[in-house]
């Protein structure tokens, strides 16, 4: 048996080194060597992103653009413990002035690329016929927020703090009594309001684009929050050439009108 | 070949072919020791006793060691029977059965937690007739129960099952000859000689169901005191101050370790 073991350990690494040793040979040659820009961004900007990133690659032959897309503060630990990041797209300025401050983004690179603001959304039978803002302090319906460590909770917190401000008679209290879940990124709370299985959710005007039979509810400019994105290479990025590239496309007529179609609201 | 043939056959003498085995073997053994050491090395500063008695981190483990506790309880009582109906009795389709209680133990915890999810949901398979019942599952603590339950309690089954399988025939058979009904056959022989294997079983499911996640997180949500468990404010810690994620992180290791020693020791009084 022993000796069975080691000759098939040695016939193995003889096999791999043989493998290796052909692959020249056969395989059919790279007609070009392609460069691969890897973008975090925030959860909101998934579908806008994933387009955005077809594009350029379109226009950048040879080019693949590929995205990890997260909560915001997710994205800026794993940019901090080491992950291999070209591009930072934040929903919240907060997590990339952290990153400034840690050395892993220059000081004056981030640039505000498009803002967003927030919306209340219900399933699309709106089982419990919310109505209007007042009506999500109701006592027992079900309201999904994003944790307060993602942006889109942060901003929802503030909104509720301002709606409180406005309604009185204890809405943040009633309105925080029907929250059953803090989900870890945005689109965790789209999913939870699409299935049904929540009253309500808080999420960005972006996301309701990409999930039409979705309803939902204006939230007032003065009771709304306006959420700004920043977009910035990272210092340690090994493609600054295709990062910076990348970033003046997202602000590119082009780049800027795909993001418009996702709901997005434009900086200029 | 041939040459290669000579040259292994010279090869292994016992002095070094012993290294075939040693250099890949330790090479993994550092990668799965490496990183729970890292955990505790950089863990171990002036805040972990802050962190680790956190309200936040408190609340966390209570919820972690009750659900995980009703969790073990209930599969011990449900997953008994139907480990002893497995082992013992001969019926159709057993294979297929098997194979569905093996099934959990390999599929990602994500897929357990949507098929949970669009099951009992409110808009799920049960949903309506858990609605007259006046149940709602999601977002509550018996749904982190249920999503551990699914995760974990194949694995009181399994090990329920070989230890029942392992009782030798000749005993049940005499045991039958002598006039013993199922009941006391399960209760005078089974049960005393297997409990072994019971109860190692039911320590693997409460380690598992101490550290699940994704099921979790998608059926019962997030959220402090009500379905916030350990894993849960780790992941959480880890994007809101790391050093609660690691000291958490130390004190479900030091837990699970604990509680693996107890199934080692019973698994050797088994032998």
């Amino acid at each position: 048996m022993k000796r069975f073991l080691s000759l098939a350990f040695f016939l193995s690494i003889f096999l791999t080194a043989c493998g290796v040793s052909s692959i020249p040979a056969t395989a059919p040659v790279i007609e070009k060597a392609t460069a691969i820009l890897t973008v975090f961004a925030a959860s909101s900007l998934t579908d806008a992103f994933t387009e955005v990133g077809a594009a350029f690659d379109a226009a950048n032959p040879g080019v693949t653009t590929t995205f990890n897309f997260a909560g915001s503060q997710s994205l800026r630990t794993q940019i901090e413990e080491g992950a291999p990041a070209d591009v930072f797209a934040s929903a919240s300025s907060k997590e990339m002035d952290t990153l400034v401050t840690g050395s892993f983004v220059t000081k004056d690179a981030p640039q505000i690329f498009l803002t967003n603001k927030l919306v209340v959304i219900l399933p699309a039978e709106n089982p419990a016929m919310i109505e209007k803002l007042e009506d999500l302090a109701t006592p027992g319906i079900k309201i999904v927020l994003a944790a307060e460590e993602v942006p889109a909770g942060k901003y929802a917190r503030q909104a509720i703090d301002q709606m409180d401000a406005s309604f009185r008679a204890g809405y943040k209290d009633k309105f925080f009594a029907n929250v059953v879940s803090n989900e870890n990124n945005v689109k965790q709370v789209v999913g939870k309001v699409q299935l049904g299985e929540v009253d309500a959710g808080i999420v960005y005007v972006s996301d309701v684009v990409a999930v039409p039979e979705l309803k939902s509810i204006e939230i007032p400019e003065d009771l709304n929050i306006i959420a700004e994105y920043p977009i910035a290479p990272l210092i340690k990025s090994q493609n600054a050439e295709l990062a910076a590239k990348f970033i003046q496309f997202t602000l590119s007529p082009e780049g800027q009108a795909i993001l418009a179609k996702w709901g997005f609201i434009l900086v200029k | 070949m041939v040459k290669f043939q000579k040259f292994v056959k010279h090869f292994p003498n016992e002095k070094y072919s012993k290294w075939i085995f040693i250099i890949p073997g330790t090479v993994l053994l550092a990668f799965f020791a490496l990183p729970l050491a890292a955990i505790f090395v950089r863990s171990f500063n002036s805040d972990f006793f802050d962190n680790a008695f956190s309200p936040q981190a408190f609340k966390a483990l209570e919820l972690s060691l009750l659900t995980s506790s009703i969790t073990t309880l209930i599969a011990v009582a449900f997953g008994t029977p139907l480990a002893y109906m497995l082992a013992h009795w001969k019926f159709k389709h057993k294979a297929w059965l098997e194979l569905i209680l093996d099934l959990p133990i390999v599929l990602p915890p994500s897929v357990a937690g949507v098929a949970l999810l669009i099951t009992f949901g409110r808009n799920g398979l049960l949903g309506p007739f858990l609605q007259v019942l006046g149940m709602n599952l999601p977002f509550t603590t018996a749904a982190v129960v249920l999503a551990q339950l699914f995760v974990a309690a194949p694995l009181f089954i399994r090990s329920a099952r070989i230890g029942f399988a392992h009782i030798d025939q000749q005993l049940e058979e005499s045991a039958r000859v002598e006039g013993a009904n199922q009941w006391q056959l399960f209760s005078e022989i089974m049960l005393p000689l297997s409990a072994r294997a019971l109860a190692s079983g039911a320590v693997l499911t409460w380690t598992r169901a101490l550290g699940e996640f994704g099921a979790t997180i998608l059926f019962a949500g997030n959220l402090e005191g009500i379905t916030q468990t350990m894993p849960m404010a780790i992941y959480l810690g880890f994007e809101r101050n790391i050093g609660v994620a690691l000291a958490l992180s130390v004190v479900l290791i030091l837990v699970s370790v604990v509680l693996l020693m107890i199934t080692k020791q019973l698994d050797k009084e088994e032998e």
